[in-house]
């Protein structure tokens, strides 16, 4: 396990290396580099540029000082807003957005696994597709629809909540409604899959033949092994649900961290650009980690399998 | 000698893309008290079927047991409600698999998934049932079993696996042990120990076996009696010897000269040619006319009726009619 | 035909004598198959055709294709502003309505599912080659350079898709060149990786196996066995990459990074279109709304019916 442990720890580096590296040379690449005069309006936002970047050193300095203030989980100055610093957006607003982002994944994972299992029990029963039905509409329609849909609906029409900001619970229906649909309708898609398949596997049998009760089945036998492909989505649908973020949080106008990065796009605000890249992406692929060490907790054969292939 | 269990006229079938399949035709025995009965057949032939519904184990849909009865303690099981017939699996009667590698579930340890079994049933103390689990692990071979207990499935042997498989079934002390080609996925040598333990186990605590196997080898091991099945129905019954030494139905007499021999020189092996009749439109008489050496009209019109020899041994075949007695029958002798 | 049951007497009088005579042993007869055979790709397009969803999700695409053709030249309008017809609801006139600048939604529509689905083909066409190329070397080499191979692979599935196809999209700046490019560049990676599972899978095939004994050439193994038996998964791929493509792109345009005007896609669309929520203008959001939605539901279910269709496992 944790010769396992420190493979994947070690792809993780790599990968994380390699996007802050990424980040960098492209940001660099920019015809007329982004980092010059012309570009800034304001001398106090030159010398914060100057003093984080070093832009009269070579490049390749340049990009060895980036990489010793990431290391210290320091992102840089704003180009646009001269008493602003990327770690103050992120500090502002993140919580937000991990908020609306974790409640949309639990939303998510709890309806998609409650849908997925109840399709696979009624297999090509009414229930079953009824529930793929919500799960390919929920899949096919995109999340600004969605939300436009909500607000249009339930917002402005009928008025049962709030159409913007994020305050109080009520607030925060509507977004996560919008932003869970579509990791709910993979999830459920996935867990009737995979628990169809499951179901039909010999040691369901065996466990059947014990004269066990299908409740002890399905949740002791079944789901456990279904539970295993479903995990492996996990960071996929993190990353989808992150930059949904960037969307939902622009329509509610959600002071969160994903209206700072929208707004640095538009403003070709870079280094905002860089910070907010570059700290995302850490997360993910922190998530994905994670996401890997649960798989092989969940699964005894994994520990020996990776041992057994080296 | 009391019968534990009646099976008469059992009838399954299955719903498929194409039709109905006719798995199991009108299937009756009897099993003995303390005694192991083998059904033996080619595959497809209806066996494992047969055992699944002694279980209540035919997937619905798109299974069911389209009619007859299966009589166990004065009751019929298929009339029984699910959870009625819930309480007699695993309990009174439970059943082994043919793959043990897969049989098992890859995410639980041995333990718990023997434990499950006898908590389902009994009002025990997990602590008891612990140690009830590790006196069946001792009793079917497997060393250490306080240690072996807390692993999972795939640290374990493909014997080893089936010696699990065959704890798990026995925890319950059930009546009825019944075993789907329990060695079928093993290595020869891991066959015989495994039959060894079969016998064993029946020594010690009088359970009667229903072995479910195409492997003639295996019978003659440790079958008391054999039920012959061909397309669905039982051709032919009788004790070991009788079966052995002198079989009556001509499918029969093929299965045993398919066999390979290592005590006779001489043997030929002979395979029966062609293969079963499809189960979506099964033939109206006898369903192995086709294949049949000594088929006469009779045979692909009226299924036969059923010829007592002995206490034991009985067949349906025409030929034991005496009007077929007079004609030219190429007699097959199996000393 | 009911028969009375005598034990131990051999006769059933109902039963005639001269049926008690020698049959010829009938072979063939019991090798006879009921059920017709197909080839494969024959069994999963009926089995395709029994899938009524997918088979409406056919026939939408074929008609949001039609119209993308042929759309623009039904409607009596160009994209030029029509000033005075400014957020004109859907009449004879324009039967989309017509927009902030007085341009007709019914022409921008055609126009935009050119672009929309013109990104979601190529972008799965891109995939496909170099998914392929890749996935399809690194399994049937194996060995120490599919090893370094899936290295590669691992450390590249671990960046965040979209957050560098922004990336990417900011430093090109916007256009119809770049988003395919943009979405290409890491795209392809699900595709090798199906593809690499695939190969490694089949060519353990006894069937490989045997063809290799008999001195094939690798090009004839691949063409004549791989391929055909990696083809369905491939195909289900590209079904779902396309409007996973599509998505992005009107996420992208929905960000400020999709293409320019006067260019339009329907993600273009909808973005300009959101603020009629408030304003009430509902067509300039329903329109392309609608179509990007049915498109994608669409590919879906033709992506989820053949998927069934050509899954070997599910012939029976």
């Amino acid at each position: 396990m944790t010769s396992y442990i420190l493979k994947r720890l070690g792809a993780m580096l790599v990968t994380l290396w390699l996007i802050v590296t990424l980040t960098f040379f492209l940001m660099h690449s920019v015809p007329g580099s982004p980092f010059n005069e012309e570009r800034t309006t304001n001398e106090a936002i030159q010398k914060n540029l100057e003093a984080y970047f070093h832009l009269d050193e070579p490049l390749y300095v340049q990009y060895g000082i980036y990489m010793k203030s990431l290391v210290t989980f320091d992102f840089g100055p704003s180009i646009k807003r001269s008493s602003d610093s990327v770690n103050a957006m992120l500090e502002r607003g993140f919580p937000i957005s991990f908020e609306l982002g974790f409640i949309t994944l639990v939303t998510a994972i709890v309806s998609g696994l409650f849908l997925g299992i109840i399709a696979a029990l009624r297999h090509n029963g009414f229930v079953d597709y009824l529930a793929m039905t919500i799960a390919v509409l929920g899949i096919s329609i995109p999340n600004f629809v969605l939300a436009t849909l909500l607000i249009q609906q339930l917002a402005v029409t009928y008025e049962i909540f709030p159409a913007a900001t994020w305050q109080s619970p009520m607030h925060m229906v509507l977004p996560t409604l919008a932003l869970a649909t579509g990791p709910m309708a993979i999830i459920a898609r996935l867990t009737r899959a995979s628990m169809l398949e499951v179901l039909t596997q010999d040691y369901i049998r065996t466990a059947k033949a014990k004269g066990l009760s299908p409740v002890k089945i399905v949740f002791k036998h079944a789901l456990r092994n279904a539970m295993l492909p479903v995990v492996t989505v996990l960071g996929t649908l993190a990353a989808s649900i992150l930059t949904g973020t960037f969307v939902i949080e622009k329509i509610f106008a959600i002071p969160g961290m994903g209206r700072y990065f929208v707004e640095s796009i538009s403003n070709r605000d870079y280094p905002v650009i860089m910070g907010t890249t570059v700290f995302y992406s850490a997360i993910l692929i922190i998530m994905l980690f994670l996401v890997d060490i649960a798989y092989g907790l969940l699964d005894p054969r994994i520990k020996l399998h990776k041992k057994e292939g080296r | 000698m009391e019968k534990i269990l009646q099976v008469k006229d059992l009838q399954v079938a299955f719903k498929t893309f194409g039709g109905e399949v006719q798995a199991v035709r009108g299937v009756t025995f009897d099993l003995l008290k303390g005694e192991t009965l083998a059904i033996v057949g080619e595959s497809g032939c209806g066996k494992s079927v047969t055992s699944q519904a002694i279980m209540g184990l035919i997937p619905s849909p798109p299974g069911k047991i389209a009619g007859g009865e299966i009589i166990f303690k004065n009751r019929d099981l298929t009339s029984l409600p699910e959870k009625e017939w819930r309480n007699v699996r695993g309990a009174d009667i439970s059943m082994i698999f043919q793959d043990p590698m897969t049989a098992l579930n890859p995410t639980l340890t041995v333990g718990e998934q023997i434990i499950e079994g006898i908590i389902q049933h009994e009002k025990i103390a997990r602590t008891q049932a612990k140690a009830k689990a590790i006196d069946m692990l001792n009793l079917v071979g497997i060393p250490v079993p306080e240690s072996r207990m807390k692993q999972y499935p795939h640290q374990f042997s493909g014997g080893m696996r089936q010696r699990i498989m065959i704890a798990m079934a026995l925890i319950c002390q059930p009546e009825i042990l019944i075993a789907d080609e329990p060695t079928t996925a093993l290595d020869v040598t891991i066959q015989a120990q495994i039959l060894e333990l079969f016998r064993d186990i029946q020594n010690r605590t009088g359970v009667s076996i229903v072995l479910i196997t195409h492997d003639l080898g295996v019978v003659a091991q440790v079958a008391d009696r054999i039920a012959v099945m061909y397309a669905g129905k039982i051709v032919e019954t009788g004790t070991r010897r009788e079966i052995f030494y002198n079989p009556q139905h001509p499918y029969t007499r093929g299965l045993l000269q398919s066999v390979p021999r290592l005590d006779r020189e001489d043997a030929e092996l002979i395979p029966i040619a062609g293969s079963p009749p499809d189960l979506f439109a099964p033939p109206t008489g006898c369903p192995f006319t086709a294949r049949c050496e000594s088929a006469m009209e009779v045979c692909s019109r009226v299924y036969p009726i059923e010829t007592k020899l002995s206490e034991q041994h009985q067949v349906h075949c025409w030929l034991q009619d005496q009007r077929a007695r007079k004609l030219a029958v190429p007699v097959i002798t199996i000393s | 035909m009911e028969l009375r049951k005598k034990q131990n007497s051999l006769i059933t009088p109902d039963i005639p004598d001269e049926w008690f005579t020698p049959r010829a042993k009938d072979i063939e007869q019991a090798e006879k198959v009921t059920r017709p055979s197909l080839s494969y790709w024959k069994d999963a397009w009926y089995r395709l055709l029994k899938n009524k969803l997918a088979i409406l999700g056919l026939f939408f695409l074929l008609f949001v294709v039609f119209m993308a053709i042929f759309g623009p030249l039904i409607s009596q309008h160009g994209l030029d502003q029509k000033l005075q017809d400014q957020n004109l609801p859907p009449s004879t006139t324009y039967w989309f309505g017509t927009d902030g600048l007085g341009r007709d939604v019914f022409t921008r529509t055609w126009y935009g599912a050119r672009v929309s689905l013109f990104v979601g083909v190529a972008a799965a066409l891109i995939d496909f080659i170099v998914g392929v190329t890749y996935g399809g070397f690194s399994g049937y080499k194996g060995g120490k350079i599919d090893n370094f191979m899936m290295r590669i692979i691992e450390v590249l599935y671990g960046l965040p898709h979209l957050l560098v196809v922004i990336l990417l999209m900011v430093v090109m700046g916007p256009g119809l060149a770049t988003i395919i490019v943009a979405l290409s560049v890491t795209g392809w990676i699900g595709m090798a990786r199906i593809v690499r599972g695939q190969v490694l899978q089949i060519k353990n095939y006894e069937f490989v196996l045997a063809s290799k004994t008999f001195g094939t050439k690798t090009g004839r193994i691949i063409r004549k066995n791989l391929l055909p038996n990696t083809m369905g998964p491939i195909i289900v791929q590209m079904t779902l990459t396309v409007p996973a493509a599509i998505f992005a792109e009107a996420f992208l345009s929905f960000l400020g990074l999709g293409i320019q005007p006067p260019f339009t896609s329907w993600g273009m669309m909808a973005d300009e279109g959101l603020s009629s929520i408030l304003t009430g203008y509902w067509w300039r959001l329903f329109f392309p709304a609608f179509f990007i939605s049915v498109t994608m539901f669409a590919f879906n279910v033709l992506g989820d019916g053949l998927q069934d269709a050509l899954d070997p496992k599910m012939r029976r």
